[in-house]
C-alpha cells in the first residue's frame, strides 16, 4: 500500500477527536424545531437537527432522549451547540450535560419569550460560535483517537458475500490500530448470536451480551407477529434474502474477527481507556441505529448496503458501499464505494479493504461522502415505549 | 486473478443453496465457493434475479437450509436440487410465525 496519508481532525476539549467542525443547533423537543431551523437561516453554517420527540417522555424513556441530545452535543464532530427548548429546565440538563465536555454551549427556552426574540437571541450566540469554530485547525489524529460505527441496511444476499466483509477488513484494522468500533442491531444477530457471544472477551460481558440480546428478541417475540416483511424488510427480500437468521450471518460477517470487548446500552459511550469493539444495544432501523451510535461518540460510519438505502447523519459521514453491481450503477449518487468487483474476483478482499481504507482516509480529513453531499441528516429518536 | 466471473457463489462447500451472481436463466452454470474456493457446476430448472438463491440438493418439508455453514432456515416445502428457493419454499426456524 506504500506510506499512508496522515489522519487531521479537530481535536476537543476533553481529548476527543472529530472530522467535521459542526456548529449545531439542538432542539430539545418537537415544539422548539421551528426555531432551531429558523436560527440555522439566519445564521448559514450552522445546522438545526430537528426532530419528533422530547415531551412527555418520562423514566427510562425519557433517559434515553435526553442521552441522544447530550451524546449528540458531546459528539467530536461538533465545535459547538445552540440548544433551544420549550421549558428551561430540562433545556438546561442537555445544555449543562454537554458543558462538562468544555465544549461552548448556550441555552434558549421560548416560554415567556416567544420564537422571535429566541431566535434573535440564539442567532447572536450561534454568530459567534460560528466564527470561533471556522478558525480551528485539524491537527494529526490516528486511529486510536476515533470511533467508528458500522450499520449495515437495505441488505441482500450480495452484502454478505461482498461489501460486509469488505467492512471487516477496516473493522479490524481500525481496531488493530488502537482504535475503538461499535456494531448494534440486535435483533439482526437472531440465528447467528451464538457467533458473537463466542467472541465475547470474558464471562461478564458474554453474560451482559446474552442478557441484552435476550430482552430485545422477548420484546419483539411477545408480539406474536408475522416479522417478514419487517424483518427482513421487503427490500431485503427483493435482493434474495429469506429469514432473519439468513440476513442475521450477513450482518454479522461484517464485525470483523476481533473480540468483543463491550456491551454498551443505546447512546452509551465506552471507556477510553479500553478500545476496540463494542456491541452496542440497539435497533435495526438505519436512522435510529446510526443516531445512537453517534449519540455514544461515533464520528464516521461504514454502512454496507445491497438493494441501497440511502441514509445519512447530521453529525457524522454515512459512508455506503456496495458489491450489488445493479446498486453500484443505478445509484452512484448515493454509493461511496463499490466492491463488486470482489464477487467478480477482479481482486481480492485485502485489495477491497485497501480500497475501503482509502475512502475512509479521505473522509476523515474532510472529503464531504455521498450522504454528506445528498444532504441526508437523519436524526431519528428511539422511543422505547408510549409517552405520558 | 484470472478467474472467470462466477455465475453464482455459495459461502462454504456443504452449503445447500447457491446465490445468484447475474439474472440466470435455467441451464448449467458455473460457480466456486468463497471460502474455500472450490470450482464447480451447478444445474438451475427456474430463471432468478441476482441476489436470490437456489438449492444444490433435493430437500424434503422440514429440511434444514445450510448457508455460511450454519441452519439458516428450513424448507416449508419439497425442494428439487436446482430449484428458486425464496419465502414460497423457505422459512424462519426461530421466529415460527414469520412466514409467506
Amino acid at each position: 500500500m506504500g506510506s499512508k496519508p496522515r489522519l487531521m481532525g479537530y481535536r476537543r476539549e476533553n481529548g476527543t477527536m472529530g472530522i467535521r467542525n459542526h456548529v449545531i443547533i439542538l432542539p430539545l423537543d418537537d415544539l422548539s424545531n421551528a426555531a432551531a431551523e429558523a436560527v440555522a437561516k439566519v445564521i448559514p453554517g450552522t445546522m438545526a437537527l430537528p426532530h419528533a420527540f422530547g415531551r412527555l417522555q418520562f423514566g427510562e424513556d425519557l433517559q434515553l432522549t435526553f442521552d441522544t441530545l447530550i451524546g449528540t452535543g458531546v459528539n467530536a464532530n461538533v465545535a459547538a451547540v445552540v440548544v433551544i427548548g420549550i421549558e428551561p429546565k430540562w433545556t438546561q440538563r442537555v445544555a449543562d450535560g454537554i458543558a462538562k465536555t468544555g465544549k461552548p454551549v448556550a441555552a434558549f427556552s421560548i416560554e415567556g419569550k416567544g420564537d422571535l426574540q429566541v431566535i434573535q437571541e440564539a442567532s447572536r450566540v450561534a454568530a459567534m460560535f460560528l466564527q470561533d469554530a471556522s478558525g480551528l485547525v485539524r491537527t494529526e489524529a490516528e486511529m486510536g483517537d476515533m470511533i467508528m460505527s458500522i450499520k449495515c441496511g437495505e441488505s441482500d444476499t450480495t452484502s454478505g458475500l461482498g461489501s460486509c466483509p469488505t467492512t471487516s477488513q477496516a473493522v479490524d484494522r481500525w481496531v488493530d490500530a488502537g482504535g475503538t468500533v461499535f456494531f448494534g442491531e440486535t435483533s439482526e444477530l437472531t440465528g447467528g448470536e451464538h457467533l458473537i457471544a463466542e467472541r465475547c472477551i470474558d464471562a461478564a460481558t458474554r453474560d451482559l451480551f446474552q442478557v441484552t440480546y435476550d430482552n430485545y428478541i422477548k420484546v419483539i417475540e411477545a408480539t406474536g407477529a408475522n416479522l417478514l416483511g419487517s424483518q427482513p424488510t421487503q427490500g431485503n427480500i427483493a435482493g434474495g434474502l429469506t429469514t432473519i437468521e439468513e440476513k442475521a450471518l450477513g450482518n454479522i460477517a461484517k464485525t470483523g474477527s476481533v473480540p468483543v470487548v463491550g456491551v454498551l446500552t443505546p447512546a452509551q459511550m465506552p471507556d477510553a481507556s479500553k478500545p476496540g469493539l463494542y456491541f452496542m444495544d440497539s435497533s435495526s432501523a438505519a436512522a435510529e441505529c446510526v443516531t445512537l451510535m453517534a449519540a455514544g461518540g461515533a464520528v464516521i460510519h461504514l454502512f454496507p448496503t445491497g438493494q441501497g438505502n440511502v441514509i445519512g447523519n447530521p453529525i457524522v459521514p454515512v459512508l455506503k458501499l456496495t458489491a450489488n453491481i445493479k446498486t453500484a450503477k443505478s445509484m452512484t449518487e448515493h454509493i461511496d464505494l463499490d466492491v463488486s468487483g470482489l464477487l467478480r474476483y477482479e481482486y481480492d478482499l485485502t485489495k477491497a479493504g485497501d480500497m475501503m481504507m482509502d475512502v475512509i482516509y479521505d473522509t476523515v480529513n474532510g472529503r464531504l461522502c455521498k450522504a454528506e453531499v445528498m444532504g441526508h441528516r437523519e436524526f431519528t429518536f428511539t422511543k422505547l415505549y408510549i409517552s405520558a | 486473478m484470472a478467474i472467470t466471473p462466477p455465475q453464482y457463489l455459495l459461502h462454504h462447500d456443504g452449503d445447500n443453496v447457491a446465490v445468484a451472481m447475474e439474472d440466470l436463466q435455467p441451464g448449467t452454470l458455473h460457480g466456486r465457493s468463497v471460502k474455500e474456493g472450490t470450482e464447480g457446476t451447478a444445474v438451475l430448472n427456474h430463471a432468478i434475479p441476482l441476489g436470490h438463491k437456489f438449492a444444490l440438493t433435493d430437500l424434503a418439508e422440514g429440511d434444514a437450509i445450510i448457508k455460511y455453514g450454519i441452519k439458516v432456515g428450513l424448507a416449508s416445502a419439497a425442494i428439487k436440487k436446482g430449484d428458486y428457493i425464496h419465502t414460497h419454499n423457505m422459512r424462519s426456524y426461530r421466529w415460527e410465525a414469520s412466514r409467506a
